[in-house]
């Protein structure tokens, strides 16, 4: 005890201030620049907003791996899904063609796309693969029109943060921020290896985000909604992943 | 074969000049450790959903393994020839193991900052030329005394095997952990194929984090078991407060 003088009492001080405002500020940094996630609260609330803040500094428009038409998985695997019910059954009789993808909340023209319409519109086709948070994957060709084609439609105002995105399952619900929702591979996917979107891989539509895990690629997508705060959806953490204890980022 | 008491003379002053372990060292030590059993158990927590490991890019239950785990699964569609499902602990789990992946790296970083700058590992860990020959390699692995308790002096500085060992885990086990580990992540193979591809895809690089953790937990035991041999009181006592502590126990 003798040891810790006063000189080092001060010069410890000082350095435990710095360390506190220093990281205050990058608190405020990371905020503004929009690098902290919504599920940043509670015990695991660092480590989320190191990933999250790391990859939206280092990999903001990197691409996601596309591969060669021979590594496409011969037999892939469909998770399986909770009975979609007599409503979807009805739809998937009609061919889908009753199908609508609702755009609303902070845009400037909200719409309502038929899945005719939305195969009219410009397409891009992408092999990427499906990475399962369990650990399995697998590699599909996908077509679909970018997410980006579908904002600019709509009229999507300059404080748009998130797209929030809707299935036709009422409990699945995610979102993802505007580095995702602009990225030229996001994709409202209606098409899977030169076919129709089979209903277990999502079909009709499925909103493909090829750099997050397969959590955050809903099936059967109805409605998108443009927001710039995630707080008035659900329990406003984001989406229906936290609240069922997974990390809204999953970009890992 | 050595005047025990000059030596204990002169390691006793060494003692008061240095610590055993400087104050970095054990800091580290224990943070490493605290992140590196939550990521043991929130690993295997993940591992279950899914105990079946392959090679290349791809792989599913409609895939052939390379190998399956004689495990039962968290997740039913995982044939596993158990006829019940574990419970699903994934959310916590990986929200544990990347915040606990993070102390590990910070820790980490520190710790090499630590040990280029101040001499740390060429004092400690760097074994003597002399140390790597056939014979002094035999020496060290013959006078390793796996059932008899090291000296007190020996206590002060580490022999080639241990050395050697140290260096492969903090220079090869966890450095290539960290990176298959984050060969596994979509975004970060989007910013760095070529991390994944020299794997020889994202199952391979699950596959090899798979054995590269087995590893590291083999060497845990084996660094407890070593620590037990020698004295665990006086090892953990002196990686916690930096001196052993029952010093004069056995002079």
């Amino acid at each position: 005890m003798s040891k810790l003088s006063r000189r080092k009492l001060i010069s410890t001080g000082l350095v435990a201030a710095a360390g506190a405002s220093g990281v205050a500020v990058a608190a405020k940094l990371a905020e503004r620049y929009g690098l902290i996630p919504p599920d940043a609260g509670g015990l695991y609330g660092a480590g989320e907003t190191l990933t999250y803040a790391a990859q939206r500094l280092l990999t903001r428009r990197s691409l996601a791996r596309e591969f060669a038409r021979s590594q496409i998985s011969k037999d892939p695997f469909a998770n399986e899904v909770a009975p979609l019910g007599e409503g979807f059954q009805r739809l998937q009789e009609g061919a889908f063609a009753d199908w609508r993808l609702a755009v609303d909340g902070m845009v400037a023209r909200p719409a309502s796309f038929s899945l005719a319409e939305l195969k009219s519109f410009p397409c891009r086709t992408q092999i990427t693969s499906v990475q399962c948070e369990e650990g399995w994957s697998y590699i599909a060709e996908w077509s679909g029109v970018p997410l980006s084609h579908i904002l600019e439609l709509v009229g999507a105002l300059p404080q748009v943060r998130y797209v929030v995105y809707r299935s036709f399952q009422p409990d699945w619900w995610e979102s993802i921020d505007m580095a995702d929702a602009l990225h030229p591979q996001t994709l409202v996917t209606h098409s899977m290896n030169g076919g129709e979107l089979p209903v277990a891989f999502g079909g009709p539509l499925r909103l493909r985000v090829p750099r997050q895990l397969g959590y955050k690629n809903v099936k059967y997508i109805t409605r998108l909604t443009l927001t710039d705060s995630l707080k008035r959806f659900g329990k406003g953490l984001g989406s229906a992943s936290p609240e069922s204890g997974y990390a809204w980022y999953a970009g890992i | 074969m050595h005047n025990g008491r000059a030596i204990g003379t002169i390691s006793l002053m060494t003692e008061i000049l240095r610590p055993r372990h400087s104050g970095l060292v054990r800091v580290t030590h224990w943070l490493i450790t605290i992140s590196f059993l939550a990521l043991l158990l929130s690993g295997v927590e993940i591992l279950i959903s899914h105990p079946r490991f392959y090679w290349g890019e791809t792989g599913n239950v409609r895939t052939a393994p390379l190998f399956t785990l004689p495990i039962p699964a968290s997740r039913s569609m995982v044939p596993t020839g158990y006829g019940y499902v574990l419970p699903d602990q994934n959310g916590w789990s990986r929200y544990l193991h990347f915040q606990s992946a993070w102390l590990a790296v910070w820790t980490g970083l520190l710790y090499l900052g630590f040990g280029f700058f101040k001499g740390h590992f060429r004092r400690n860990l760097l074994p003597a030329l002399s140390d790597l020959s056939p014979r002094g390699l035999a020496t060290a692995i013959g006078g390793h005394r796996l059932f008899k308790r090291p000296s007190e002096e020996d206590a002060w500085s580490y022999n080639v095997v241990q050395r050697l060992t140290y260096l492969l885990v903090i220079f090869v086990l966890f450095p290539l952990v960290i990176w298959t580990g984050l060969a596994m992540s979509p975004a970060v193979a989007s910013a760095i194929p070529a991390a994944v591809t020299v794997l020889g895809g994202q199952q391979s690089a699950r596959t090899i984090h798979f054995f590269v953790s087995g590893f590291l937990v083999l060497f845990l035991l084996v660094h407890v078991l070593m620590v037990c041999l020698a004295g665990f009181r006086n090892r953990v006592g002196a990686m916690i407060t930096g001196r052993p502590t029952e010093r004069m126990e056995r002079t």
